[in-house]
């Protein structure tokens, strides 16, 4: 089994946005760069298929030289090569897709794992594009995979529940919170990693399908006002307040 | 023609697909251009509501190979019918459905998509959208370069509108079947309540419940006035035994309630940033210089076991609840 571990390196959750000169770019000074958390279930899930049954797991990142760290990480927890794609990996998911699907496609992949969702751009799209355009299944934010002799069981979020998906290898599998429980890399991993290289590609030239032109900060809420006195005071002043200025009863 | 995806659920339209159509109706208006509702199922009765909210024509693939929902067999019906009818704009809701398979119908059309919309506009015959990202800390203006635009709707935002349209249906052909992969079962039906993306009151807490079985004061709370409960994900992940489909924020679900009611969240970024869409917001904390305090409308500077218990009391004496 061959597996491909799509990875994007995001601004962390704790970071305060600053919109770059150019009025439609994120300002990437004070940015601290991160694995976008949904991929590191994606890539958990793919040491834990190899460990159990035995696969080749190759993570892949579309980016500039900074992104190697993401590589670097995912060569520490397991991943037995890297490949770093040349490109704009913030952009647009249709392009990002097409980079991918060109690098993948000839190659035997038997799945590929990438994270619902990469955090921030919060597109949720480049899974299910990817799965289009190499015409294989998807199965989008999963929090269960089984996978059988060529087939995949995949439990997905919906609203209010989860369902079962069931479809043929190969598959893009996108991950959610609850699909397992990330490790750390171990002294060993990241020592082992420094022996494995990363491959560098220019990625394919793409057709674009959306690009942002401005990108602007939410406007600040006006400032609210404290209900004073004890609890059914308080309690009584909100129902109020809530029902009469605000309307929302 | 502007196409909209629409869902049912048990033979009515359901409610982000009203207002996707709603939208797509004023998009329409706007661009002089046709809406047209497209279903797919087994069966599509139900889809003759989609007038109310101002189709033109009502698309019906109904066939045994659609009964159970599969990405790539949907993903064909909507690009077919894209490419069939000239459709430029494809939106549906950014639900589960919608958002799994909107992104592949783009792929399809080789169309750029736009994802999880709180605003849309057509402008010079295309379409042009506006998202949250970074979890609603900034919003990005999005426009396409492709041929034909994709765009899923934020369920909550855009405004219903009955608008009467001509609703002629007409029968698109199913597919033959043979998709390379179909759900097969439903394991946890919804509980009766309306998911956190969709809630229209939201009532949250955080680390200052201090346990899991504490959030039953919450849930009775949420039940007299008509909410459901979230958490902060200091509460998910603290091991009180709540699910991650209950967190709200940045890597959990982005909310835009009318009323969102947050009790012991201090207001960590990565949870502001899930929730500051709200339209009203309200703080219940015991520190009084927590974040949270700078975004609240009305803010309560005090013991959340106090208060909400006397705000679950008071509104089941207004009878809040039941309107």
């Amino acid at each position: 089994m061959k597996i491909l571990v799509a990875i994007k390196q995001v601004p962390d959750t704790e970071s305060r946005i600053k919109v770059a000169a150019d009025g439609c770019s994120l300002d990437p000074a004070d940015v601290k760069w991160i694995i976008s958390p949904y991929d590191e279930y994606a890539l958990e899930e793919a040491i834990r298929i190899k460990e159990g049954k035995g696969a080749e797991v190759v993570a892949l990142t579309v980016g500039g030289e900074a992104a190697r760290d993401v590589l670097k990480n995912a060569l520490a927890l397991g991943a037995d090569s890297a490949v770093l794609l040349k490109g704009d990996g913030q952009g647009d998911a249709y392009a990002v897709a097409q980079m991918i699907a060109a690098y993948a496609k000839d190659k035997g992949f038997d799945l590929f794992l990438c994270g619902n969702k990469g955090l921030g751009g919060d597109n949720a799209a480049m899974g299910p594009m990817l799965a289009e355009l190499l015409n294989v299944a998807q199965a989008n934010v999963v929090v269960k995979l089984e996978l059988g002799d060529g087939t995949f069981r995949a439990e997905r979020e919906v609203e209010g529940g989860s369902e079962v998906v069931e479809g043929a290898l190969p598959a893009v599998i996108t991950a959610q919170k609850g699909l397992n429980e990330p490790r750390y890399a171990s002294l060993k991993g990241i020592m082992a990693a420094k022996k494995k290289t990363i491959e560098e590609a220019d990625a394919a030239p793409t057709t674009a399908g959306s690009c942002v032109t401005t990108l602007a900060l939410p406007p600040e809420r006006a400032a609210g006002r404290r209900l004073e006195g004890e609890a059914p005071a308080q309690a009584a002043a909100l129902l109020q307040a809530l029902k009469d200025e605000a309307k929302v009863f | 023609m502007i196409l909209v995806f629409c869902e049912l659920k048990e033979g009515t339209i359901r409610k982000p697909s009203a207002e996707a159509l709603s939208e797509g109706r004023r998009l329409a208006d706007a661009a002089g251009l046709k809406l047209g509702a497209i279903f797919a199922g087994a069966s599509c009765a139900g889809s003759a509501d989609a007038a109310k909210y101002g189709a033109d024509v009502i698309y019906c693939a109904e066939g045994a190979s659609l009964a159970s929902y599969s990405s790539d067999g949907f993903a064909q019906v909507l690009a077919d019918t894209v490419q069939a009818k000239g459709a430029t704009v494809l939106l549906a809701a950014a639900t589960a459905v919608g958002k799994d398979v909107a992104p592949r119908a783009a792929a399809r059309l080789g169309a750029g998509y736009a994802s999880d919309v709180t605003g849309l506009a057509m402008v010079g015959g295309k379409l042009q959208a506006v998202r949250p990202v970074y979890a609603g800390k900034a919003f990005a203006t999005t426009s396409f370069a492709s041929a034909v635009q994709v765009a899923t709707t934020r369920p909550n935002v855009f405004p219903l509108a009955e608008k009467a349209g001509a609703g002629a249906a007409e029968a698109v052909a199913a597919p033959a079947g043979g998709f390379k992969s179909v759900v097969k079962e439903i394991l946890a039906k919804a509980s009766g309540k309306v998911d956190l993306s969709e809630a229209n009151i939201i009532v949250s807490g955080g680390r200052g419940m201090k346990d899991g079985a504490n959030f039953g004061l919450l849930e009775a709370l949420a039940d007299a006035i008509g909410g459901v409960v979230g958490a902060s994900r200091a509460a998910v992940d603290a091991g009180w035994g709540l699910p991650h489909s209950m967190q709200v924020g940045q890597t959990g679900k982005v909310v835009s309630p009318t009323l969102y009611i947050a009790c012991g969240i201090s207001g960590a970024i990565q949870h502001i940033a899930g929730m500051s869409g709200s339209k009203f917001i309200v703080a219940i904390n015991k520190d009084p210089e927590a974040p949270i305090f700078k975004l609240a409308d009305y803010g309560i500077v005090g013991d959340l076991f106090e208060v909400v218990p006397e705000l679950t009391k008071s509104a089941q004496g207004m009878g809040i609840g039941s309107n």
